[in-house]
């Protein structure tokens, strides 16, 4: 029995020490919020934040995360910089097909609360390792832009 | 429940299906349709039947409006596009509107173009324009009818608002929730009145999408996300070599592992069983499986490639003739290029899944595809059972692209579900998903073409590649042509008095072809801008002007290349090594002309800085979803440009996930400006436009920073660096 | 007058210069052919095998004394990592045809398995013994050294006899190798033989009577078995190890084989005994990187599996090879600064930053210290404080998979979609961010990379 603190809970799973969060978290916690893109920390969809910290969960193995705070996109909400990504991302109408924007919003999150104003550079530098294939690149940068109260441009 | 069939049923529709009218068990107003095409396959409700099965809008005494939703939603917003729709015309509260996806018929839910039930081909809004609104309207003259009758007043005197009927003079009103019941018993009008365009209250505003919501808090349910209880997960082997079959496979190791439930062994795949999916995941990597490769273990991208541009030198089936390109190529100095396309794997962020769980009794399927009724039908081959005894839930897409137009990847989860007890989800990692695609196929073009006075004269454009509607759509080839192969090409803008249009049916060794975002005129727009380009130069014309001089047949597309040109700043001053390209095109309905600005380094790295876009789409729906799909569109496209090509050794796809199957990233994204045309025209299609548009728009612009004629996708460093001839 | 003064000037000049070149080439090849020993560092007395009284340094380890003679014969297979060339990548183990891109040519590794046809299962004993120790097949034609038998040679003839059950033992695989294409006069094999006779001292292990048991064992495994100086002892003109630079790091197929001198900067000096032998044993020291391309698999393949005594052993005997300082600097010890804009190098190559937050900062982070798993923690890695950067390169060109304790860890390969400006941009930003100091490395390099690849 492994105990993840998830989400301001304390949940047990039975699961090998070397099995990825993201499976524990999809498959075995039935929170499907956080998605599987590549497997590889490729692409961004199975991000997390471990601490506030944005990590990819389908390479993490879920024994190493200790007493860390797991959070996901399904509680990122409760968080001012999570909350603040949601409402700029409903406002400018990012999404598309939705696939990647769990990942994304996790990433922007994580970027707001240790950045509050970035620039364009601390916006790539955060946002890069998300792919978002529908190509809502425009629109996230924006959103985020608007979240931290910045000027449009 | 009562059905109001009157004598004679009217025809509000097409030829093919007639608005019906009736009332839902649990009360609220039904409007469907019965198609007399569909009698073949026996899915015409004989009179008295249920109703419910074809409904196609339920309102409901609350005032619900539900949209039975023959079309799915992949990103490109058709949710709330069709919606808004309805609503206008219904004149109905847009917050009143929900969405259901349709079940599985083509009878009752087919896509009016292609007459099955698939979302492609960028058509959802047009296909489904007239319909709705008819529907929408003949809805409202009967709920305005059972208000009027109630108040004792003629319905002319009343109009309605927001989901109410009101009576002006008298200031009374009254909720569609009310009078659902009254107006099922009413016979809808033959003909109901349109609303003029001018007075569209929701069509044409930027509103919020219905799927929005759910997206950004986890909650969305993709076909990846299903859960039926009990469900267990498998990971799959395919064969690696195109056609190769499983020879032996030794699951000793495999199935000690914690969590591994079961191996199947298919002849063509293996599938490991396990409690989660990483579990199925170990298991599958600790199988030592021997394939047998089969006669396509020699494949490869050269010889592919060599073969097709063999396959050109042959005349083509003529897809259109205008003039005598013989004559006048023969008469002008004619000039002749090539063009090349590489095979695309789809990629969609989403990877293949689908759970299945057959019972000796039925077979249920939770999946996201783009081809409802199709899925249900290869379910029902595999397993034999009768159609009806197939459920699918269809799921949110998680991109499509067309890669959900192909029903494979339910066909093989049907076949491992056989063998499983007990609903599995069947997930193809992402190598999976790359090496056994339906890849966009690979094509040559060469263009032929000759000047007089500065325009052009003759023009001899031959297409050859493979034929996708021959395998997908078979009425789409016709004596030897792919109507989507020469699409872009055969309606091609510009005025041009002798031209013929070729294809020439080339088929690949071993690699499947399928629809990719963009589909015919992908490769057509890009073979034709470009060598626009090159024509302009030869005409000593600026390509602008070029192609203003000859759009006089075109004036929206002339129009959208005016303004783009204005906007994108066409003629200003730029620094050494940076340049602009144009791609002006008509496809899909839509007329769009595109500015990209590049910059190009001395290794030959590219660097897009800028695209502007400026886009006639007719009346549009949703403009702020027209804008996010051009947006998205250009992105799809410069990815591909920059990046994309899926190579074949050995029989077996070399590429195997983003790690060497490249994507744009935000910071390699440029500025995009999209510009919307007003336009009183029926709407056109957009979710693929901008995949065609970019690049040959970058393309033009390296062509316009470097002098190289780049001949083939994707850009290579390699010749724009000098160290390889173009 | 003698004879020398009847010449012309000209033939006077070129005598003189003939008999120059002869005294100064013939010093050259002594100085080569008679350089020192693998072992002659250690100093003090050898002796015969026979006359030693310390515990007996050949063998297997004390775990496996009863073992039968075919489990000793895999554990001595593993810790002289036959299988590292003698299986091709996705071969079978053993069945040969592992490629070696040479300077001068190709050759392929031979298929030892039991096969009749197409393996050594008509080897006898002898012939065998012949091969593991002087270099000849069973036809009596010399092996090209890419075979390590000048360092086999000191294999013992019950050892190497204890291999060859293990291998007789394993299901025969038929797999023809390919023939060797190499230039002239490298494809004649007499020119071999007397390579062979001039580098392999046909000497078995010869224990220091003046060093511990310990170390004699560790030195038995090292220089007879594991072959360690074959990839980190630099070579002489005649593709020879050149022992006065032991250990000292060298360029092998590609990948940089670093200094494990006792050198504090460019060698493993600085490294505890625990590092080492975390190293060595897990392919991963915390500090000190983790273990990719070749010798990531000299750990997956053979290191792990030696008991902790003779990693012990190993690493005491490593730790008295005497230090050679080298040109790569003392590692970075700290992490590189959290926000990316933070401690970058000016003057670089913008993309070399743009291609690490897109591909790299998820797994790797802008500090270095990997957030995933501490395999991929590049603080402190010698790769990254290597100013040549070319394991930085490699690894990027061809990524790696590592089998682990902690389960399988790999990183991608991105030499197919990323051209050579770009991994090199991405290489001297890396060693610019986490390292000692930066490197220069051009898009010219990286291609000649790919070709090793
Ligand atoms: S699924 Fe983890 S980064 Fe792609
Ligand atoms: S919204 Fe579809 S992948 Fe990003």
């Amino acid at each position: 029995m492994i105990k993840l603190h998830l989400n301001g809970q304390v949940r047990e799973v039975d699961a090998p020490a070397d099995m990825p969060l993201l499976w524990v978290l999809r498959d075995l916690l039935g929170m499907t919020g956080t998605k599987f893109g590549c497997g590889i920390a490729q692409c961004g969809a199975c991000t997390v934040h471990i601490d506030g910290k944005s990590v990819r969960s389908c390479l993490l193995p879920v024994g190493s995360i200790g007493n860390r705070a797991v959070t996901t996109i399904e509680a990122v909400g409760e968080t001012p910089a999570g909350a603040k990504v949601q409402r700029a991302w409903l406002d400018l109408e990012v999404v598309q097909c939705g696939y990647c924007q769990s990942g994304q919003i996790m990433s922007a999150a994580a970027l707001l609360a240790a950045t509050p104003h970035p620039d364009d550079a601390d916006i790539d530098a955060a946002m890069a390792g998300n792919i978002c294939r529908c190509g809502t690149y425009v629109r996230i940068r924006a959103a985020i832009k608007k979240a931290a109260g910045a000027r449009q441009d | 429940m009562t059905i109001q069939t009157p004598s004679g049923s009217q025809e509000v529709l097409s030829r093919r299906s007639i608005l019906r009218v009736g009332a839902a068990a649990g009360g609220g107003l039904l409007l469907g349709f019965y198609s007399p095409a569909a009698d073949a396959a026996g899915a015409a409700p004989p009179s008295g039947a249920p109703f419910a099965p074809d409904a196609f809008i339920r309102i409901d005494r609350a005032g619900k409006i539900t949209l039975v939703m023959p079309q799915v939603e992949m990103g490109q917003g058709v949710y709330t596009s069709l919606s808004m729709i309805l609503a206008e015309e219904l004149d109905a509260a847009f917050d009143a509107v929900a969405v259901e996806a349709a079940p599985p018929s083509d009878a009752l839910y087919g896509n009016p173009v292609f007459g099955i039930q698939a979302t492609g081909n960028s058509n959802s809004v047009r296909a489904f324009w007239k319909k709705l609104r008819l529907t929408g309207a003949a809805a409202r003259a009967i709920l305005i009818q059972a208000a009027a009758s109630q108040w004792k007043v003629d319905a002319p005197s009343c109009t309605a608002a927001n989901s109410e009927v009101i009576h002006a003079p008298t200031g009374r009103r009254i909720a569609y929730g009310a009078l659902a019941d009254a107006a099922a018993k009413l016979t809808p009008p033959a003909n109901p009145q349109l609303k003029d365009p001018k007075n569209f209250k929701l069509i044409g505003k930027p509103l919020k999408r219905l799927d929005t919501p759910d997206k950004v808090n986890g909650k969305a349910l993709y076909g990846i996300d299903a859960l039926p209880p009990g469900v267990k997960y498998a990971a799959i082997a395919a064969s690696p070599v195109f056609g190769g079959k499983v020879g032996h496979v030794d699951d000793t190791a495999a199935k000690t592992m914690p969590g591994v439930r079961q191996v199947v062994v298919l002849d063509d795949l293996v599938a490991v069983v396990g409690d989660h999916f990483w579990a199925a995941k170990q298991g599958l990597e600790a199988l030592n499986i021997v394939w047998n490769d089969g006669p396509n273990v020699h494949v490869n991208s050269e010889q592919i490639r060599n073969d097709i541009s063999a396959a050109s030198e042959h005349e083509g089936a003529v897809a259109k003739s205008r003039g005598d390109a013989a004559r006048a190529l023969k008469e002008g100095d004619a000039i002749e290029a090539h063009f090349e396309m590489p095979f695309l794997s789809h990629a969609p962020m989403e990877p293949m899944n689908c759970t299945v769980h057959v019972r000796p009794d039925g077979c249920e399927i939770w999946v996201g595809t783009q081809v409802c009724a199709r899925t249900q039908a290869i379910a029902a081959k595999v397993t034999g059972l009768p159609l009806d005894k197939v459920i699918v839930h269809n799921q949110l897409l998680g991109g499509g692209f067309g890669r959900r137009l192909d029903v494979d990847g339910t066909e093989k989860s049907v076949r491992i579900a056989q063998k499983v007890d007990g609903p599995i989800k069947v997930v193809w990692t992402r190598e999976e998903d790359i090496q056994h695609d339906f890849y966009r196929p690979m094509y040559y073009d060469r263009i032929t073409a000759s000047l007089k006075d500065g325009r052009i004269d003759g023009w001899k454009h031959r297409v050859t590649g493979s034929s996708i509607m021959k395998r997908w759509f078979p009425l789409g080839f016709q004596h030897g042509v792919d109507i989507d192969g020469v699409d872009s090409a055969i309606d091609e803008p510009y005025d041009i008095p002798n031209m013929r249009v070729e294809f020439v049916q080339h088929e690949p060794p071993a690699v499947p072809t399928g629809f990719w975002r963009g589909v015919g005129p992908n490769n057509n727009v890009f073979a034709i801008e470009s060598f626009i380009d090159e024509l302009a130069h030869k005409a000593g014309k600026n390509p602008l002007d070029f192609r203003l001089e000859m759009l006089g047949k075109t004036p929206r597309l002339k129009a959208a290349l005016e303004l783009v040109a204005k906007k994108a700043r066409w003629g200003d001053p730029l620094p050494p090594r940076v340049g602009r390209g144009i791609a002006a095109q008509v496809a899909f309905a839509s007329f769009i002309a595109t500015i990209a600005e590049v910059e190009v380094d001395e290794q030959g790295d590219v660097r897009v800085r800028r695209i502007t876009s400026a886009v006639d789409t007719g009346i549009a729906v949703n403009p702020d979803t027209i804008v996010a799909q051009l947006q998205g569109g250009l992105i799809f496209g410069l990815t591909a440009a920059l990046y994309g090509e899926i190579t074949i050794a050995n029989g077996r796809v070399q590429q195997s996930n983003f790690n060497d199957y490249r994507m744009l990233r935000i910071d390699q994204t440029p500025a995009i400006d999209v510009h919307l045309i007003k336009s009183g025209e029926a709407p056109g299609g957009i979710g693929e436009t901008g995949t065609t548009a970019a690049p040959p728009a970058v393309r033009n612009a390296i062509y316009a920073a470097t002098g190289i004629a780049l001949r083939r996708m994707p850009i290579d460093r390699e010749v724009l660096a000098g160290r390889k001839p173009a | 007058m003698t004879w020398f003064t009847k010449l012309s000037a000209t033939w006077r000049t070129l005598i003189v210069g003939a008999a120059a070149i002869a005294v100064i080439g013939g010093a050259a090849f002594y100085w080569i052919v008679l350089g020192p020993g693998p072992l002659d560092f250690a100093g003090g007395t050898t002796v015969a095998l026979a006359d030693y009284r310390g515990a007996d340094p050949t063998g297997v380890p004390p775990q496996l004394a009863h073992a039968s003679l075919i489990e000793r014969g895999a554990y001595l297979a593993r810790a002289a990592d036959c299988a590292a060339c003698h299986t091709a990548k996705g071969g079978k183990p053993f069945a040969g045809g592992l490629t070696f891109i040479l300077p001068f040519g190709t050759i392929y590794s031979a298929n030892i398995t039991s096969d009749k046809g197409t393996g050594i299962g008509n080897w006898s004993d002898a012939a065998f013994l012949n091969a593991i120790h002087k270099g000849i097949d069973d036809e009596g034609k010399p092996l090209y050294p890419a075979m390590p038998y000048a360092s086999y040679t000191g294999m013992t003839d019950a050892d190497a006899l204890a291999i060859k059950a293990y291998l007789f033992s394993l299901a025969p695989v038929h797999n023809e190798v390919p023939q060797n294409k190499l230039s002239f006069p490298f494809n004649k094999r007499w020119l071999i033989g007397i390579w062979a006779s001039m580098f392999d001292s046909d000497k078995r292990f010869a224990p220091n009577a003046d060093r511990t048991a310990q170390w004699n064992r560790g030195a038995y495994l090292a220089e007879s078995l594991a072959h360690c100086g074959e990839c980190h002892t630099p070579r002489n003109l005649a593709f020879a190890l050149d022992h006065r630079n032991k250990f000292a790091g060298e360029i092998q197929a590609g990948w940089r084989a670093y200094n494990i001198t006792a050198d504090k900067d460019s060698g493993v000096g600085a490294w505890s005994t625990a590092d080492l032998t975390q190293y060595l044993s897990l392919g991963h020291a915390d500090g000190r990187g983790t273990a990719a391309g070749p010798m990531g698999e000299a750990v997956d393949k053979s290191l792990k599996y030696l008991t902790p005594g003779d990693t012990a052993a190993l690493v005491a005997y490593l730790q008295t090879v005497p230090a050679i300082a080298g040109d790569l600097p003392a590692p970075k010890a700290t992490p590189a600064p959290v926000s990316h804009h933070d401690g970058v190098v000016a003057d670089f190559d913008p993309r070399g930053e743009a291609l690490f937050a897109g591909t790299c900062a998820s797994c790797h982070d802008w500090t270095g210290v990997s957030p995933i798993i501490r395999y991929a923690t590049l603080t402190g890695a010698r790769a990254v404080n290597d100013p040549s950067a070319i394991n930085v390169a490699q690894i990027v060109l061809q990524g790696t998979v590592r089998d682990t304790p902690h389960g399988k860890v790999f990183m991608p390969a991105f030499g197919s979609a990323y051209s050579d400006s770009e991994i090199a941009a991405l290489a001297n930003y890396v060693t610019a961010r986490f390292g000692a100091q930066p490197s220069r490395i051009t898009a010219q390099d990286v291609a000649k990379l790919r070709l090793k690849n």
